[in-house]
């Protein structure tokens, strides 16, 4: 007689549900999964220790990388951090801007979400819808900074430059042409603004598109119900955060309880569900898309009715203007200074931490004195989330380790850092 | 947090009285605390458990090596004759080894491990602090039994800088290649690193060779404590 006994599987590096390069050992009774082991760092690049070798600027970017889906808000931790150790007020203007583009990040987050997750589980149409709106949002970050996804359009002080007064349009081609390519261009006639209140208007459809795919849809209910549940305890005890302790029904936003950039000036809901289970923190996105919807919608009106500048005029900072360099002296040595070596930040220690997409982001910066920091620390939250698979797995189906895997929204570049 | 910094440092002081606890407050209001490593574990129940201070959840847990604080690349207290070479030569954090470690020591502990509290109770956050003993090994008693998220966190400040969590019920490496030498976070570790992989035709497999690259600096570390960045807020309306 065959002896039975439980037996060990690789899941990934390479496995399409693994988002990215994760590879898990599964110890498994039957199908039934007894541990799982995450393996993690096939991603680590040392982007802490990259950022210490390097003046405090130069860094932006490799936030950007961090979380590749949720760039700004990345930026936004720790361009915080180094305004909070600088002592810089940020003006106005920019405060609305960060606001409009951290909950543009929040769209283009939950839509890869969305997508990722649904195809993970079988259903395919979802993504398509997803990813149809997510390139709008990109084309939104290309207008602002020039580039689609590694922005790094957010600068200690402010952001790099004001919203465009044009919205680029999309070329004619062989792919785009005639009603098709005018049908493109209909909502990039006026400003970025024009843009984004379009989009804002319409996007609320769309999340009653994705929602009629899955909400009440059996199969995505089957396998999402009651997976991969959490108490409200043990979710703070793991270090939950995001739609991730919400989904367990803590009522927690950083966004309401500590607010930065402008959260307190705009009106949004905090999103809460009640067992914990795939399919509530799956509830909890999507109506987050919507309440991020409100919050653009707010951002624009604001940002149409009022100007003002984007940085502060302060040269140590900040760069002078291209102009001013080409007649004045003191901006010229200024824009040196700052190109050559940067700016030394007072000595001290800050955590500033924002409620990204997946939950708090935080970077946790000590200075002494230099032009470069002397440790960065980044509290990325799928870290957290991730340590906690084992726990939300055990007892689990094999197949339902892709759901789980999707409704923790893991993104590599973060945990791995 | 509404209510004011001062009367939650004075209910900490109150509270964790016995415990040689040293309480510092950052000029933006960010509170932090330095326990003796005999008191960490202490101190943590404590700040879980006690009803006024509820902090529930440790959202952040990191290594810090504190070798060559306030060191710089770039002299400049003086003219010199020298050029541009004389900060791309020098030896800055990931560039020098043990032997060459400049001298620059302001804190009795090389090593320091931060953790970062949130009572959502409260809405208050916390930083705690401590510093072990040692520039080798240094041993911190885990925390994993007073908040389990701290697990990964720990496994990830031994990975990377080397500390001992006392009482960790699994301290692997985390982020580093399996097999990997070295602690890569300390300050004397290159930046650079030791080693490179490349998959070999000959010998149809990956292969471990010694790092070839020379580690190149574009912009020198630099302490400046003049005034400019005091008056820096002056010049705004210029």
């Amino acid at each position: 007689m065959a002896e039975i006994r439980n037996y060990t599987m690789n899941f990934g590096p390479q496995h399409p549900a693994a988002h990215g390069v994760l590879r898990l050992i599964l110890e498994l009774d039957g199908e039934t999964v007894v541990r799982a082991d995450p393996h993690v760092g096939l991603l680590h690049r040392a982007t802490e220790k990259l950022a210490e070798s390097k003046p405090f600027n130069h860094s932006i970017g490799y936030m950007d990388r961090l979380d590749y889906v949720s760039m700004m808000c990345n930026e936004h931790a720790y361009v915080r951090a180094i305004e909070n150790l600088l002592g810089v007020e940020v003006p106005e203007r920019a405060q609305y801007i960060r606001t409009l583009f951290d909950e543009i990040t929040r769209l283009l987050n939950h839509l890869m979400w969305i997508g990722a997750n649904a195809l993970d589980l079988g259903a395919m149409t979802v993504f398509l819808y997803a990813f149809r709106e997510r390139e709008q949002l990109m084309d939104c970050y290309e207008a602002v900074s020039g580039a689609r996804l590694h922005a790094t359009y957010y600068r200690p002080g402010g952001v790099y430059r004001d919203l465009p007064e044009v919205m680029p349009k999309i070329a004619e081609s062989r792919w785009r042409k005639g009603k098709d390519l005018k049908r493109s261009n209909a909502w990039r006639e006026g400003s970025l603004l024009d843009f984004i209140e379009q989009f804002a208007v319409d996007f609320d459809s769309k999340v009653d598109d994705y929602e009629t795919l899955l909400t009440d849809n059996r199969i995505w209910k089957q396998r999402t119900v009651g997976i991969g549940a959490v108490s409200p305890e043990r979710a703070l005890q793991l270090g939950f955060t995001g739609p991730m302790l919400r989904g367990s029904g803590v009522e927690w936003d950083l966004r309401k309880h500590q607010p930065y950039a402008k959260y307190a000036d705009v009106d949004f809901d905090i999103v809460v569900g009640l067992n914990g289970d795939c399919y509530d923190r799956y509830l909890v996105r999507v109506e987050e898309m919507r309440q991020s919807n409100r919050i653009i919608k707010q951002c624009v009106n604001w940002l149409r009715s009022n100007s003002g500048p984007v940085m502060p005029k302060n040269f140590k900072i900040v760069p002078p203007s291209r102009e001013q360099m080409k007649s004045d002296m003191e901006a010229t040595i200024h824009h040196f200074k700052l190109f050559t070596e940067g700016y030394c930040v007072p000595e001290g220690e800050t955590y500033a931490a924002v409620e990204a997409p997946k939950g708090e982001f935080g970077c946790y910066l000590i200075s002494d004195g230099a032009n470069k920091p002397f440790r960065v620390h980044l509290r990325a939250p799928g870290f957290a989330h991730l340590s906690a698979m084992n726990e939300m797995i055990k007892g689990h189906m094999l197949g339902d380790v892709p759901a789980i895997i999707g409704t923790q929204d893991i993104v590599f570049g973060e945990v791995d850092r | 947090m509404t209510e004011s910094p001062n009367s939650f440092s004075e209910l900490l002081k109150d509270v964790l009285a016995d415990y040689e606890i040293k309480l510092e407050k950052a000029p933006n209001g960010e509170l932090s605390i330095q326990v003796p490593v005999a008191y960490w574990q202490t101190v943590a129940q404590i700040l879980r458990d006690d009803e006024r201070l509820h902090f529930e959840q440790l959202t952040d847990l990191c290594g810090v090596d504190y070798l060559s604080y306030g060191n710089d690349e770039w002299e400049t207290e003086q003219v010199s004759s020298q050029g541009y070479s004389r900060g791309v030569d020098a030896f800055g954090p990931g560039r020098f080894d043990w032997q060459q470690r400049p001298e620059v020591q302001d804190f009795a502990e090389r090593f320091g491990v931060t953790l970062h509290l949130l009572s959502i109770k409260h809405n208050r956050r916390l930083r705690l602090r401590t510093h072990p003993e040692g520039d080798v090994m240094p041993v911190v008693p885990s925390l994993v039994e007073v908040w389990n998220s701290a697990n990964w966190f720990e496994r990830e400040a031994f990975d990377l800088f080397g500390i001992v969590f006392e009482g960790h019920p699994d301290l692997r490496r985390l982020l580093t290649d399996y097999g990997f030498v070295g602690h890569p976070f300390r300050k004397d570790f290159p930046l650079i690193g030791n080693v490179t992989v490349r998959y070999s035709e000959e010998k149809q497999r990956v292969v471990y060779e010694a790092v070839e690259i020379e580690p190149r600096v574009t912009v020198p570390r630099v302490v400046r404590r003049d005034s400019r960045y005091l008056e820096a807020g002056s010049e705004q309306d210029v």
